[in-house]
C-alpha cells in the first residue's frame, strides 16, 4: 500500500512548480485524499510528507496541522521530522531550484566562490527564496559529476566548471522563460 | 540468565537491562536520560559499559542481558569515556550554576562532580540560548538544555500531549514546540511533568517568589497564604526529611515566621467542593435518573487545571461532563477574598491570597480570565512546594527546630477527606463519603472510610457501589449501582476517555488527576519522584486523614458555617457566582 503509494507520487513530481495556483486551505484540502490513501499504514507520516511536498512545493502550516490530526501524531513531532530532513520545506520555494554543489571535488575547484557569486547575485541565502519566488537557492553533496567540477544544478539541468563571473550568464535565462515549460 | 557485573555474579530475568540488573545487586551506574518505568532513550550516553568480547562500549540502560554476559562498569576505559560524555555535555551547557535554581540538585553537576570532572577539553561554540517565557507557568531556557529528552518522553508517553518534540538536526537540536513555537501558543497544558524531570535548569517554573516576599513587605496588605493537602506530605523532602514525612505543623511554623497574616488550608476549599460537586452530582442523577431530564453524565471532576487544559485541547466533547465547581485553590481565593474580607472588615483590594501548590499548572489556573468572580484576581500568587523550601531556606528558618503550630480559622479548618484530595482516588473518596450520607443518611459503608478499589497506583481504577435504603428525597436511587472510575496521568486519563466514547465503558462518576500519583506528584514537588517517593507521601497523606477526627466534608463545622452565614446552600446563587466555572473550548494542534 504504502510502496504503491509513494510510486503513484513520482507521477505527479513534475506537477510541483505549478503548485502555487493553491491556496493553503486548499492544499488542506487536498491532503485528506492524500493521507486517506494511507489509512491504517503504519509508519505513514514520511511517505505522507514527501507525496505534499511534492504536491505543493512546501509543506504550509494547515497542511501539518492536519496531518497532526488526522494521523494522530503531535504537531511538534510533525515539525520534528519535518525540520530534520533537509528535503523538506515549510516556506514556498522558487519556481527554479538552484542547487550548487559543495561535495570535496567541486568544493577545491571553487564551489563555494560560485555559491558566494550567486548568493551576491540572488541577494539571498542558502534556503533562501527570492521575493518575486522565481529562484531558491539550495547546497548540493555530491552530483556524481566530480570530473565537471564545479557543478551547479538548477531544476534538473547540471551546469559544469561554471565559473564565478558567470553565473549571471546561467541564471538570466531562468528569470524571463516561463518555469514551468523549462521542465518539460 | 547468569550475568557477571564488576565480579559479581547474579541471576536476572530474560529481558532486564544491564542497568537494571547492575542496579538489583547495588551496582549504580550514573544516567542522565534514564526514567524509571519507561522506553530507554540511550540518549546521554552516560551508562555506557564494557561488555567482555564487544567491540565497543554499550548504553547499559538500554541493552538486554544475554547469558553468560561478563560487564564491567568501573573499568579505565569505562571511566575515561563517560568523562568525555559530560565534558562534551558541559561544554554545550550554558553552566551560570551559581544563579541557576538547579545550583543545589542539579543531576549533571553531581555527576560532573562525581566523575571527578576538572577541566573540559572541548570549550567552543555553544548553541543558540533561548527563553521560553510566554506561559504562566514555566520558563524554558534551551541554552541549560542537554537534550537528555526526558521532558518529551513524559509529555507524550505518560502524559499523551506531546507538547515537546526535539526539532531541527545535529547540533542545532532544540527540543522544544513545533517550528521554535511559544508554549503558550500550542497543546502544553503547564503540568510540569517536564520541569520535575529535567536534570538541569532547562524547564523550571515561574517563580512567585519576590511578588510574594515584595507583598508581604508591604504593611498596607493582608496576606494570606493556602497550603495545598499535598505540601504537608512533601515539603519536608526540601530539609532533607525522608519522603512521606508529615510536616503539617512545622510548615504552619514557617509560614508564619515568614509574615503572613492568615495560615489557613486549601483543605478548606476542599471540603467546600466536596459539598458543591457533590450536590451537583446528586442534581445530575436527579435529573437523569429521576426527572428524565438531559444532564451530562459521567460528571468529571474539576480540581486539576492541567486536566481541564487538556480536555479544553484534546476533548472538548466532554466539557459538559467536566463539574463546574473551580478548584479548590480558586474557591479559596474567592472566599478569601468576599466571605472572609467581610468577616475581619478589611477591604478585599488590600488582600493579597498566595498559594503553596505542588503544582505549576496551578499557576496557570490563577490567571485565566474566569478566576476574578471576587472583582480582584482571586489568586494573586502560587508558589511550588520547591518555592516555598527555597523562601524559607532565604528567611534563615531552621526548618528542623521549628515547634508545630496550627493553621488558623475559618478557613484553615478541614476534614481528613480534605487531605487526601492530594493522591489519586481521594477526592472520590471524599466524595463519597459525603454523598453517600448526604442520600442515605448513614456513613459509607466501607472499612475505615476508605474505598479499597480505588486507592493505589494503579493507572485507571474502578469502584461500583449499590445504594440500598436511600432516604425518602432521593427514593429514585434505590437499588442504583454508582460506577465511578479513577485515572490519574493523562495518558491513563485518554485510554479511560477512549473507552468510553466508544461504548465500552459506563460510569456516574469520574475522577481525573493531571499528574501520576495525584496531585503528590505533581510538578511543583521536590525532586525527584520515584514510585516510591509517591507512595510514601500517599501513605503520609492517610496517615493525615486518620490522624482527625473529623474525616467528612459535611461534617466540618466552619463548612457548615460558612453556608449559614454567607453562601446558604450548595448550588446556591453565591454558589453559582463565586465557586463555579465555565470552560473554553481549545485547538488540537
Amino acid at each position: 500500500m504504502a510502496v504503491d503509494a509513494q510510486l503513484d507520487q513520482k507521477e505527479t513530481d513534475q506537477g510541483a512548480c505549478c503548485s502555487d495556483q493553491l491556496s493553503e486551505e486548499e492544499m488542506a484540502l487536498r491532503i485528506d485524499e492524500v493521507i486517506d490513501t494511507f489509512s491504517g499504514v503504519k509508519g505513514a507520516l514520511i511517505p505522507v510528507l514527501q507525496t505534499a511536498q511534492n504536491l505543493f512545493g512546501y509543506l504550509a502550516e494547515p497542511v501539518l496541522k492536519k496531518v497532526s490530526l488526522r494521523l494522530n501524531i503531535p504537531y511538534s513531532e510533525v515539525a520534528g521530522v519535518v525540520s530534520f530532513y533537509s528535503y523538506f520545506s515549510t516556506i514556498p520555494r522558487g519556481k527554479n531550484i538552484v542547487r550548487v554543489c559543495l561535495g570535496t571535488a567541486c568544493y577545491v575547484r571553487g564551489g563555494k566562490e560560485v555559491l558566494q557569486s550567486i548568493q551576491d547575485y540572488l541577494g539571498i541565502d542558502v534556503g533562501g527564496t527570492t521575493d518575486d519566488r522565481i529562484f531558491s537557492l539550495e547546497i548540493g553533496r555530491c552530483f556524481g559529476a566530480c570530473g565537471l567540477a564545479p557543478v551547479v544544478m538548477i531544476n534538473d539541468h547540471v551546469y559544469q566548471r561554471v565559473k564565478p563571473s558567470k553565473v549571471k550568464d546561467l541564471l538570466v535565462p531562468y528569470r524571463v522563460s516561463e518555469p514551468c515549460g523549462e521542465e518539460e | 540468565m547468569k550475568i557477571t557485573i564488576d565480579n559479581i555474579t547474579t541471576e536476572v530475568e530474560e529481558g532486564t537491562t544491564v542497568l537494571e540488573a547492575a542496579r538489583a545487586v547495588n551496582i549504580d551506574i550514573p544516567t542522565l536520560c534514564y526514567l524509571e518505568g519507561m522506553e530507554p532513550l540511550g540518549a546521554c550516553r552516560m551508562c555506557v559499559v564494557e561488555v567482555k568480547g564487544a567491540k565497543s562500549l554499550v548504553a547499559s540502560c538500554s541493552t538486554p542481558v544475554r547469558d553468560g554476559m561478563e560487564v564491567s562498569t568501573n573499568s579505565a576505559r569505562v571511566r575515561d569515556a563517560r568523562r568525555t560524555v559530560m565534558e562534551l555535555l558541559l561544554s554545550e551547557h550554558e553552566g551560570d550554576c551559581q544563579l541557576c535554581e538547579r545550583g543545589a540538585d542539579c543531576e549533571l553537576q553531581e555527576l560532573a562532580n562525581r566523575m571527578g570532572v576538572k577541566e573540559i577539553a572541548f570549550a567552543g561554540e555553544k548553541p543558540a540560548q533561548f527563553f521560553d517565557e510566554s506561559t504562566p507557568a514555566l520558563i524554558r531556557d534551551t541554552g541549560k538544555c542537554i537534550k537528555c529528552r526526558r521532558c518529551m518522553e513524559v509529555c507524550k508517553a505518560v502524559q499523551n500531549v506531546g507538547a515537546l518534540a526535539a526539532q531541527n538536526r545535529g547540533y542545532a537540536t532544540v527540543i522544544g514546540p513545533a517550528f521554535a513555537q511559544d508554549l503558550d501558543t500550542v497543546v502544553c497544558v503547564q503540568c510540569g511533568q517536564c520541569a520535575a524531570v529535567c536534570p538541569v535548569g532547562a524547564i523550571t517554573e515561574r517563580t512567585h517568589i519576590p511578588q510574594v516576599w515584595q507583598a508581604l513587605d508591604n504593611p498596607e496588605k493582608h496576606v494570606v497564604v493556602q497550603t495545598a493537602p499535598a505540601i504537608r506530605a512533601a515539603l519536608g523532602e526540601c530539609f532533607d526529611y525522608p519522603p512521606g514525612t508529615l510536616v503539617t505543623g512545622k510548615m504552619v511554623s514557617a509560614l508564619r515566621r515568614l509574615g503572613f497574616d492568615g495560615v489557613f488550608d486549601t483543605n478548606f476549599a476542599a471540603d467546600l467542593t466536596i459539598m458543591e460537586e457533590g450536590t451537583e452530582l446528586l442534581t445530575r442523577l436527579k435529573a437523569v435518573l429521576s426527572d428524565k431530564q438531559e444532564a451530562a453524565l459521567p460528571q468529571f471532576t474539576s480540581c486539576s487545571p492541567g486536566w481541564i487544559k487538556y480536555a479544553e485541547h484534546f476533548y472538548p466533547e466532554f466539557l459538559s461532563n467536566i463539574s463546574s465547581c473551580k478548584s479548590p485553590q480558586q474557591m479559596f481565593g474567592a472566599m478569601a477574598k468576599t466571605y472572609y474580607a467581610e468577616q475581619k472588615g478589611i477591604d478585599p483590594k488590600d488582600i493579597v491570597v498566595v498559594s503553596v501548590m505542588p503544582c505549576t499548572a496551578k499557576k496557570y489556573e490563577a490567571q485565566r480570565e474566569e478566576m476574578n468572580d471576587s472583582g480582584y484576581q482571586d489568586v494573586d500568587y502560587v508558589l511550588t512546594t520547591r518555592e516555598l523550601g527555597r523562601m524559607i531556606k532565604e528567611a534563615s528558618i531552621d526548618f528542623h527546630k521549628l515547634e508545630d503550630d496550627k493553621m488558623d480559622s475559618p478557613l484553615g479548618l478541614s476534614s481528613g477527606a480534605a487531605d487526601i484530595f492530594a493522591n489519586t482516588g481521594g477526592v472520590m473518596e471524599a466524595a463519597l463519603r459525603t454523598a453517600y450520607e448526604i442520600v442515605t443518611g448513614r456513613q459509607l459503608p466501607v472499612d475505615n472510610l476508605h474505598v479499597t478499589p480505588i486507592m493505589g497506583l494503579e493507572g485507571v481504577k474502578e469502584a461500583a457501589l449499590t445504594i440500598e435504603k436511600p432516604l425518602k428525597e432521593w427514593a429514585f436511587l434505590d437499588g442504583v449501582e454508582l460506577k465511578t472510575a479513577v485515572a490519574h496521568g493523562l495518558g491513563n486519563t485518554s485510554k479511560l476517555l477512549d473507552r468510553i466514547k466508544a461504548g465500552e465503558a459506563e460510569y456516574h462518576f469520574i475522577e481525573i488527576m493531571t499528574c501520576p500519583g495525584g496531585c503528590i506528584g505533581g510538578g511543583g514537588q521536590p525532586r525527584f519522584t520515584t514510585d516510591e517517593v509517591r507512595k510514601q507521601r500517599i501513605q503520609a497523606i492517610y496517615a493525615e486523614d486518620e490522624g482527625k477526627k473529623l474525616r467528612k466534608s459535611h461534617e466540618n463545622p466552619a463548612i457548615q458555617e460558612i453556608y449559614e452565614k454567607y453562601l446558604s446552600k450548595p448550588l446556591g446563587e453565591r454558589s453559582h457566582h463565586y465557586l463555579h466555572t465555565k470552560y473554553i473550548e481549545r485547538s488540537r494542534v
